[in-house]
């Protein structure tokens, strides 16, 4: 009898703390998407009333005028992220290629492992190295060392992903496709990588939704540019420097549009990462 | 040499040793195939049926570590020299695996033309005269005619099969290697492609592994038995099943083993 009690009185014991414990932690995931939240409502809040016409077509007006939009930086913005998929996607692709098909033993090992490691390298530290392999010797901040900046963060990602996918196709499709008589490098290349391009899409989208917001990187390569500027050897502005340089003058006009730029930042980036769930989740759907 | 003679064998295989590694998988196997038959590979799991069938395509050698020996003579030509190119034996020995396993992003047509396709064929006449005829000689035309454009994953197990029997055909080799083709498959789909395994007799020399030893005893013409990588013996389907001249085939047969 007593043991029954004992026990008994453990279970309600064990209940109250389950109960406590979940509690609790449910509470910390909710308190974890409270930045977010945050961020959200505050870059809406700020930016959505601050966007007009203007943001979208003027140039910056000159220091001591209100007024004046991103359209060099949005152009600029283009431009760069255009030009560092023309470098990082080809780059990416290859290496992930690579590992994937033919990569085996120690080389393709570290090599992984270094993929890996560049891809936590702080952007800044690209910056830096883009400032001394580029501008440096060209003796001119320039578009194109901010792309190249861009591509170097973009690699890893895209390589990676691009791996991932194609280790998920099975060996036995690469075997019907050299059974059939055709050289590895066509199977690679129009059977295993064309049967995977929808996934490697998306991680390409990802690589551009993440560096469509750094800024780090371009501060020392593209620096900025008040001015409208295509040139691909000169200073070019973007909308993640433009919303720094904005945010830390002492205008509020600038402060204005400084909010109107982050709220377009966030919703470009936010739309890319729907947008590719949706693509995974319509390529789930189709190969189940 | 005697040149009036032809050659009766269009596939000699002589003392044809596999490894993986350390681990010799297929020893010294001789094994000469009659054209237009079904030859059928039995045996219990690990008896290495499967890699003497992936060397007669040189696709053995495509996993790390594979290594092969020995000669397999086809039509006269051994394709284990060293100047021969795998790429272009493969193109004459065609193969089905276990696994129906069209290809991804493809679809019906382009699953069976894709041999040829990626070889550099486009002209559309050519084309569509081969995939319709692959898919005749496949027994699945009638199916696939309306969704030729569909993707080939979308088919059912057993016409994914036969897509792909359709697809090796289409490079028009003379000889198909069959990997347990109906293991994965149902009774019914099982039936039609063995229906159609004597079909194909009439157009090319056919090569199976199967573990099922009803399904050798309903195509095939000739049998080996194969045993811890040896062939154990190798003769006429009817013979093999009925006066084995083993003992080890006939415990195996009987169902005492395996």
């Amino acid at each position: 009898m007593i043991v029954r009690d004992t026990l008994a009185s453990h279970d309600f014991r064990r209940k109250i703390t389950h109960h406590v414990a979940m509690v609790t932690l449910f509470l910390m995931a909710c308190a974890a998407i409270l930045p977010l939240g945050f961020v959200f409502f505050y870059v809406v809040e700020q930016g959505a009333p601050a966007i007009n016409w203007d943001f979208f077509t003027k140039l910056p007006a000159p220091v001591g005028e209100t007024g004046g939009g991103f359209a060099n930086a949005l152009a600029g913005s283009a431009l760069l992220i255009f030009m560092a998929s023309l470098i990082g996607i080809p780059w990416g692709v290859s290496a992930g290629v690579y590992l994937s098909e033919y990569g085996r033993g120690r080389v393709a090992k570290i090599l992984r492992f270094s993929i890996d490691i560049l891809a936590s390298v702080p952007s800044i530290i690209v910056g830096i190295f883009t400032y001394a392999m580029l501008v440096m010797p060209l003796k001119r901040f320039s578009a194109i060392a901010g792309a190249v900046s861009l591509a170097v963060i973009m690699i890893p990602v895209i390589a990676r992903t691009t791996e991932e996918l194609l280790k998920l196709v099975p060996s036995h499709i690469r075997e019907a496709g050299l059974g059939l008589g055709l050289p590895r490098w066509k199977v690679t290349l129009r059977i295993v990588l064309r049967g995977s391009m929808n996934g490697i899409m998306t991680g390409v989208m990802l690589a551009i939704a993440r560096v469509a917001g750094e800024t780090a990187p371009l501060l020392f390569t593209a620096l900025s540019n008040r001015f409208w500027s295509l040139k691909i050897d000169q200073p070019i502005a973007s909308l993640p420097v433009q919303i720094y340089n904005y945010a830390i003058s002492p205008y509020e006009d600038w402060h204005r549009q400084a909010w109107a730029a982050a709220f377009v930042l966030v919703v470009l980036v936010l739309s890319l990462n729907l947008t590719t769930r949706l693509i995974l989740r319509r390529v789930d759907g189709k190969t189940r | 040499m005697s040149g009036i003679v032809a050659n009766p064998y269009i596939l000699e295989v002589e003392k044809l040793n596999a490894w993986f590694g350390q681990n010799h998988a297929v020893k010294a196997i001789d094994l000469n195939v009659v054209p237009h038959t079904v030859t059928a590979l039995i045996g219990p799991s690990g008896c290495g049926k499967s890699t003497f069938l992936r060397c007669l395509n040189r696709l053995h050698e495509e996993v790390p570590g594979a290594r092969v020996s020995g000669q397999v003579m086809l039509q006269g030509d051994n394709i284990y020299d060293p100047g021969k190119d795998p790429v272009a034996v493969r193109r004459q020995i065609g193969m089905v695996f276990q696994k129906a396993n069209p290809f991804p992003a493809l679809s019906v047509y382009g699953n069976v033309a894709v041999g040829l396709t990626l070889a550099g064929i486009r002209k559309r006449s050519i084309l569509d005269e081969v995939v319709e005829r692959s898919l005749r000689h496949a027994a699945l035309w009638d199916e696939v005619k309306d969704k030729l454009k569909a993707p080939g994953t979308s088919l059912s197990g057993g016409q994914q099969q036969r897509l792909c029997i359709a697809r090796a055909l289409a490079v028009s080799p003379p000889v198909l290697l069959m990997d347990e083709p109906t293991s994965a498959l149902d009774p019914i789909s099982t039936a039609k492609i063995e229906e159609l395994v004597l079909e194909l007799k009439k157009e090319v020399t056919v090569i199976m592994v199967t573990h099922n030893m009803q399904q050798a005893a309903r195509v095939s013409d000739w049998t080996a038995f194969f045993l811890l990588g040896e062939s154990v013996e190798f003769a006429e389907t009817r013979k093999l099943f009925t006066t084995p001249q083993d003992s080890r085939t006939e415990q195996y047969i009987t169902g005492r083993f395996g």
